[in-house]
């Protein structure tokens, strides 16, 4: 018994030692980083006042986490290392809101869910930036993404959620974070003029 | 092989077919009968006296409802005789009051002065109603803005279990740790005092006790590997007078010269240190999130303590003291007097935080001083509360984790087949983690001498898996999923008879029984069912007497008042939520059944029933 707990302690120390480590590499990274153009940020609202719907929300540094199975296994192993699931369960939530559903307050794009692991959010979602390596923190952004695909619910098989989770296409990234439903009919455009 | 292999798939099959529905419930066959585990010192002896309540711990009941347990010995008993089980079927509301909080609403109102008070689930609002006027309106709002982060580090909903009004004051506690007194008359804040660190993972959800010139309130976060401690502050400044750990070193737990637990199991030095791996204590739980009682007749302050941390035991190999027991102290200086602890190295999430209900009770052929407390594990313990002996422990609900206690040496007899393991789950454990019943408040009438206990039937599968502690977030390490106990029935209110030992009516539910009962002078018991039904039933048979369809779930404490008019009204809050509601009032999907620790697996047709809400509703004769 008592081995047993060394082990976890062993594992602890370990893990304190990779957010540490992980710490100070993630600063040189950031730094090293040019600082993104005022149009590269990624947004957190669905909502831009006016009639220009260009939308940018891109972060170059998301694109190899689309299609990528190895990224999202070892998100769903780091979702639990790092007691994601003790607050959001195998995405059904609990103490923090569920992901496997298909509302995104902060928007469903990789950068988006990685900028809520990076910065928290002010109801209770803790800020990982610095805490966490930041690759790490890509890679449970994609498991979190996989959790409400298609593929990955259709996979469930008994009563935990998102044990067999697919790959995030590359396709989800082509809309602004907030879609309606595919079957939706947007007319809006065409019926309202704005001041010239 | 192969034919295991297949047998195993079709099992997964069936599972994911039920991912969406309710479980089928344990059979009855997988518990343990009553007769099987109940155990006492000594056969009943009911001729010995009445049970009551002593005169110092029940004063004569003035009307009013002052604390939510409404007095120390907390009977919940409201000697009011208007109402009966002749006429209750003409209750009607008489005002109703939206407290703009759509989640579970867990609290007692509390009457004084002619004013009801009333605190929320966060943003913890309190408000103060006028009840001497018609329709009862606002006389003041307090918003404390708790730190809206709190609400990510709360384990089980963002609930608040009441405040407490005394000599002017109207005390309560908020999310993210306050605690804070407010002019009863004016709504301002007379003292505000933060006892929390919510980035260590620490709330307080549960009500202050204020007595004795002290405001005794504890901090949860047992779901968060957070040490628990319970402190006295200064009534009149808020100012901390004693502070005790229930996990670590003697000095810390306030353990010292007058400490005198009745087992052998609890002497020695330093036990909560030594009875965990080294240094698991810091970050062991022992929390104080539920009922608090002072003993006026005594002056004893007794507070259980909640479940070790994590969930997986197999990482903290020991009794893991002082968890889930029960502490008796000096309330003048902290100092323990005497220990018991319901679940040595509790494996199942048993926390001991219930409530203790204080009463003279006829055991051996004398009145004896005693506590009565219904623990998650099952049991409802009559304790000596002068001297931590277990004179009884009886089985309330189905339970198959233990087969009873060692009256000898005071031990809870572990069923090896249903302790947890680390990476195997162990199927149909009863109680479940939230207990044969969770910190919903039982009620107990001096006239039938009987205690109604709202409580659930709840069981569960559970399986270990390593965790790592990172300060600030859950630290657990176990997946469950609950399912409906023997019957199917999720919940009953059972009428107790603590003397003879045994049931005496029981009125079974479809959901949890998650709020309190009280019960009143005319031979009544209310309570509510998360389906958002606020029913009376009889004192003495448990007959349906009357109901009404409130519009959210209750899990609150209802109350019985006389108001300025002299009728007798019913006070209760509405709005479903707490761990079990979570799936109703939590951003919750059901098709994960290990959701808000495994709850959502059983309860997962709620939603079809009920919605979040938030009202008081007042009941009365029409007058």
């Amino acid at each position: 018994m008592s081995s047993r707990f060394l082990t976890s302690a062993a594992a602890s120390a370990a893990l304190i030692l990779l957010i540490l480590t992980a710490c100070s590499k993630g600063t040189t990274r950031d730094s090293n980083a040019a600082p993104p153009s005022k149009n590269e940020a990624v947004i957190t609202s669905a909502f831009s006042p006016g009639l220009d719907h260009s939308l940018v929300t891109t972060d170059p540094r998301a694109a190899p986490y689309y299609d990528n199975a190895d990224a999202i296994n070892t998100g769903k192993r780091l979702f639990s290392q790092y007691n994601c699931s003790g607050c959001h369960s195998n995405g059904g939530g609990g103490m923090g809101p569920a992901l496997m559903d298909d509302e995104w307050i902060y928007g469903d794009r990789l950068e988006q869910i990685h900028d809520t692991l990076v910065e928290g959010r002010p109801n209770g979602m803790p800020a990982w930036g610095g805490k966490i390596p930041d690759e790490q923190l890509w890679q449970i952004a994609a498991y979190v993404r996989s959790m409400s695909l298609p593929q990955t619910l259709a996979a469930q098989n008994g009563p935990t959620a998102s044990q067999s989770p697919a790959p995030v296409p590359r396709k989800v990234a082509q809309d602004n974070g907030w879609s309606p439903p595919a079957d939706t009919t947007n007319d809006y455009t065409t019926t309202l003029e704005g001041p010239k | 092989m192969r034919s295991s292999a297949i047998v195993l798939a079709l099992s997964l099959a069936t599972s994911a077919a039920l991912a969406q529905t309710v479980p089928a419930p344990v059979p009855q066959s997988d518990v343990f009968t009553r007769e099987q585990i109940g155990h006492a010192l000594a056969p009943p002896t009911p001729d010995a006296g009445r049970t009551a309540p002593s005169e110092a711990n029940a004063p004569k009941d003035d009307g009013q409802w002052t604390m939510p347990s409404k007095n120390y010995a907390s009977t919940r008993f409201s000697s009011l005789t208007e109402l009966t089980p002749q006429n209750v079927k003409g209750l009607q509301p008489q005002f109703t009051f939206s407290l703009a909080v759509n989640k579970g609403q867990e609290a007692a109102p509390i009457v004084a002065n002619n004013t009801m008070y009333v605190v929320t689930a966060y943003p913890n609002y309190v408000y103060a109603l006028d009840l001497s006027k018609p329709g009862a309106p606002l006389k003041w709002k307090f918003s404390p803005k708790p730190a809206p982060a709190s609400q990510g580090i709360a384990c089980c909903d963002v609930v608040n279990r009441g405040g407490s009004y005394d000599h002017g004051k109207y005390i309560f506690t908020t999310l993210d740790g306050q605690v804070i007194a407010l002019d009863a008359d004016t709504g301002k804040a007379l003292w505000r005092t933060r006892l929390a660190n919510i980035n260590t993972g620490e709330t307080i959800t549960m009500a202050p006790v204020v007595a004795n010139g002290h405001v005794y309130v504890g901090n949860s976060g047992g779901e968060l590997g957070v040490r628990g401690w319970v402190v006295a502050l200064d009534e009149d400044t808020g100012k901390l007078a004693w502070k005790s750990f229930n996990t670590g070193p003697d000095k810390d737990v306030l353990i010292g010269p007058e400490f005198k637990p009745f087992y052998a199991a609890d002497r020695g030095q330093d036990l909560g240190v030594k009875s965990w791996p080294p240094g698991a204590w810091k970050i062991g739980g022992g929390n104080v999130w539920g009922w608090i009682t002072y003993d006026a007749e005594l002056n004893v302050l007794y507070h259980g303590t909640g479940n070790p941390g994590p969930w997986n035991a197999d990482q903290r190999p020991g009794d893991n003291k002082w968890t889930a027991g029960i502490f008796a102290r000096d309330p003048a200086s902290g100092a323990a007097r005497w220990y018991y602890q319901y679940n040595p190295h509790d494996e199942h999430d048993y926390d001991g935080i219930n409530e203790q209900i204080l009463l003279d009770m006829p055991f051996q052929g004398k009145m004896q001083k005693v506590l009565v407390h219904m623990d998650r594990n099952g049991y409802i313990y009559v304790i000596n509360r002068q001297t931590g002996q277990v004179l009884s422990a009886d089985p309330y609900g189905p339970t198959n984790s233990s087969k009873g206690v060692d009256l000898k040496t005071g031990r809870l007899i572990v069923n090896p087949a249903k302790e947890t393991k680390l990476g195997e789950t162990v199927r149909d454990i009863c109680p479940t983690a939230s207990g044969a019943k969770d910190w919903q408040p039982t009620s107990f009438s001096p006239l039938t001498g009987l205690l109604y206990i709202p409580h659930e039937n709840i069981c569960m599968d559970w399986m270990n898996m390593q965790v790592s502690y990172i300060m600030g977030t859950p630290y657990v390490g176990a997946n469950v999923h609950m399912k409906p106990g023997p019957g199917g029935n999720r919940g009953a209110v059972t009428a107790w008879d603590p003397v003879r030992r045994q049931p005496v009516w029981d009125v079974k539910e479809s959901f949890p029984v998650w709020s309190g009962t009280v019960v009143t002078g005319g031979g009544l018991v209310f309570y509510g069912t998360m389906d958002g039904w606020f029913k009376a039933v009889d004192a003495r048979s448990g007959a349906p007497l009357w109901k009404f369809k409130v519009d959210s779930g209750i899990i609150g404490q209802p109350i019985s008042y006389r108001g300025p008019d002299g009728h007798q009204y019913i006070a209760v809050l509405a709005g479903v939520g707490g761990w079990s509601g979570a799936v109703v009032s939590g951003p919750v999907d059901t098709r994960d059944g290990s959701a808000a620790l495994g709850f959502i697996n059983t309860m997962s047709d709620l939603p079809k029933y009920t919605t979040a809400g938030g009202t008081l509703y007042v009941f009365a004769l029409p007058h």
